[in-house]
């Protein structure tokens, strides 16, 4: 089984997880820029956690043999800190890199007027850039706020195809699906969607524009999720073909529409002490 | 610096630190043949594409400093910057390098020869290197020979110096840290290469700069010595350098 995470957030993870990934299918992930727990309060900061998702995370998922890509954006949440927007005016320059597939995460936290500036601003820069849009639907008042992100999809200048939203569930997806767009689902240990759910979903909506990722970060969360939605597919007499689709063909023609993804990982051939992240040191 | 046989012509001459070694080299026939082995690497599309930015660059380098103003936040880069940044996805190569060829990213060759070609200074490659990826990063790094900068890409070799990126750090030991790096620099860069793996090879003007310095043959004994006492085998490459060190004009040290 060959699987593609269209949505993880490595940084937060351990060269473990990399190796258990690898082991159970992972070929192949996207890292969307997110907040990191603790807020933060200059744009340099997101400067450098931008440079590391172009720089050191795709050389440490290259060691385990696993392609990274990434989403930039400046998200939901933090796009209601005023000392946290001008990250805005700085995307250009990021959204022309080879390793961006995506702008991403935007999208509503708590639903603000900076949020809507937000993201009206980034789905146009998408538009620019020709990236498709990783959009993140709210935890809070969830409903409203995917009914309020597609209004402001549908007045942007990207195609509803050509936007990816995430986090949906039972009561989101069909809104989703009806504007177009393509579907993806967050799977959780105790939250957002869990493997028999979406097994369900899969039967109701089909595997078309369907992606299942496990939107690991710092929280309580599993980054096997993917595999397990594949054996539970399995189990529920979804065929392999139904499988790869959910879970590698579909995510590599979402983030492929740019032209940027490239699934060819070579090794760095130098690893200290053969297996770990090299340290330099002791 | 992008082959062996370049990279003994660079520095074989030279031994010492703060030397021009670099500025030695033939680096318009070393670009040409670095593109000649890219366009061959390339299919048309590629190629057209390799032309035109090329071009690009080349305007970039003969507009004046009035005429390219500091460009306002929230603006696309400039073009050729544009091309700079995209080359990984439009110079893939279509076919593999020649048996014993070069056969390194070709987009590592397309960036190298813009930076050359829009004549990047010292200001530009460090702003290049600082907003670029890695891959955009290690390209500067393989470029500071031909950009006649003199020491002001120093601080971008030590920058790759202080990653653990290996890509980084085996471009960063190229003939540029060679000829500028100083003697301690240039020490740990060797030691930082046998601890990340990254094989001496990569090294340029190794024999030259290594050959009887007492120093460098000290802390190479002193970590085979610590590798030794917790149980770990001392890598093949640290040898070499040894006894390269070790070597004459201190023959007591061997």
């Amino acid at each position: 089984m060959r699987i593609f995470d269209p949505h993880v957030h490595m940084t937060s993870r351990t060269t473990d997880d990399y190796e258990a990934m690898y082991a159970a299918g992972v070929r192949a992930v996207v890292e969307p820029s997110f907040w990191l727990g603790q807020p933060r309060t200059s744009p340099e900061s997101f400067f450098d956690y931008f440079d590391s998702l172009l720089g050191w995370e795709p050389f440490r998922a290259a060691q385990y043999g696993i392609a990274h890509h990434c989403t930039i954006a400046l998200n939901p949440k933090e796009a209601n800190d005023p000392r946290c927007v001008p990250v805005l005016d700085a995307l250009p320059r990021y959204l022309v890199k080879d390793g961006v597939v995506a702008v991403g995460e935007i999208g509503y936290d708590s639903m603000t007027p900076a949020e809507d500036t937000a993201l009206a601003a980034q789905l146009q820069l998408a538009a620019d850039h020709d990236l498709p849009a990783l959009v993140h639907t709210p935890h809070r008042d969830k409903l409203a706020g995917l009914l309020r992100t597609l209004d402001v999809v549908r007045e942007s200048a990207l195609p509803a195809e050509r936007v990816l939203l995430d986090h949906l569930n039972e009561t989101t997806a069909r809104a989703a699906k009806d504007a177009g767009c393509w579907l993806g689902f967050s799977v959780y240990p105790d939250t957002k969607m869990d493997e028999d759910r979406m097994v369900a979903i899969l039967k109701e909506y089909g595997p078309e524009k369907v992606l299942v990722d496990s939107a690991a970060d710092w929280g309580r969360s599993d980054p096997l999720k993917t595999r397990k939605v594949g054996d539970a597919m399995l189990a529920a007499g979804f065929d392999e073909d139904d499988v790869d689709r959910v879970l590698w063909r579909n995510p590599v023609a979402f983030y492929g529409t740019g032209g940027r993804l490239d699934l060819d990982v070579e090794k760095p051939g130098a690893t200290h002490e053969g297996n770990s992240v090299l340290r330099g040191g002791s | 610096m992008l082959t062996d046989t370049e990279t003994d012509t660079e520095t074989g001459a030279e031994t010492g630190a703060h030397t021009s070694v670099d500025m030695d080299i033939d680096i318009d026939a070393a670009l040409a043949a670095l593109r000649k082995d890219l366009a061959a690497r390339l299919d048309r599309t590629g190629r057209e594409w390799l032309d035109r930015a090329l071009e690009e660059a080349a305007r970039a380098a003969g507009a004046t400093a009035e005429q390219t103003p500091e460009r306002e936040p929230g603006t696309r880069p400039a073009p050729w910057e544009l091309r700079f940044a995209s080359a990984g996805r439009h110079c893939r190569p279509a076919r593999p390098a020649p048996p014993a060829g070069d056969d390194r990213p070709t987009a590592d060759a397309a960036r190298v020869l813009l930076l050359h070609a829009a004549r990047t200074d010292a200001a530009g490659a460090a702003r290049l290197y600082a907003h670029g990826t890695a891959a955009e990063r290690r390209a500067v790094l393989l470029a500071l020979p031909y950009l006649g900068i003199g020491d002001a890409g120093v601080p971008i070799v030590e920058d790759a110096l202080r990653t653990n990126d290996t890509r980084l750090v085996a471009a960063a030991v190229g003939p540029y840290a060679a000829a500028r790096l100083d003697a301690h620099a240039w020490r740990h860069a060797v030691l930082k290469c046998l601890f990340t793996g990254v094989p001496v090879s990569a090294v340029a003007g190794l024999a030259e700069r290594a050959r009887g310095d007492a120093e460098l043959a000290r802390m190479l004994r002193d970590h085979a010595a610590e590798r030794t006492a917790a149980g770990r085998p001392v890598p093949d490459d640290l040898h070499r350098v040894l006894d390269l060190a070790a070597s004459t004009p201190h023959p007591e040290e061997g």
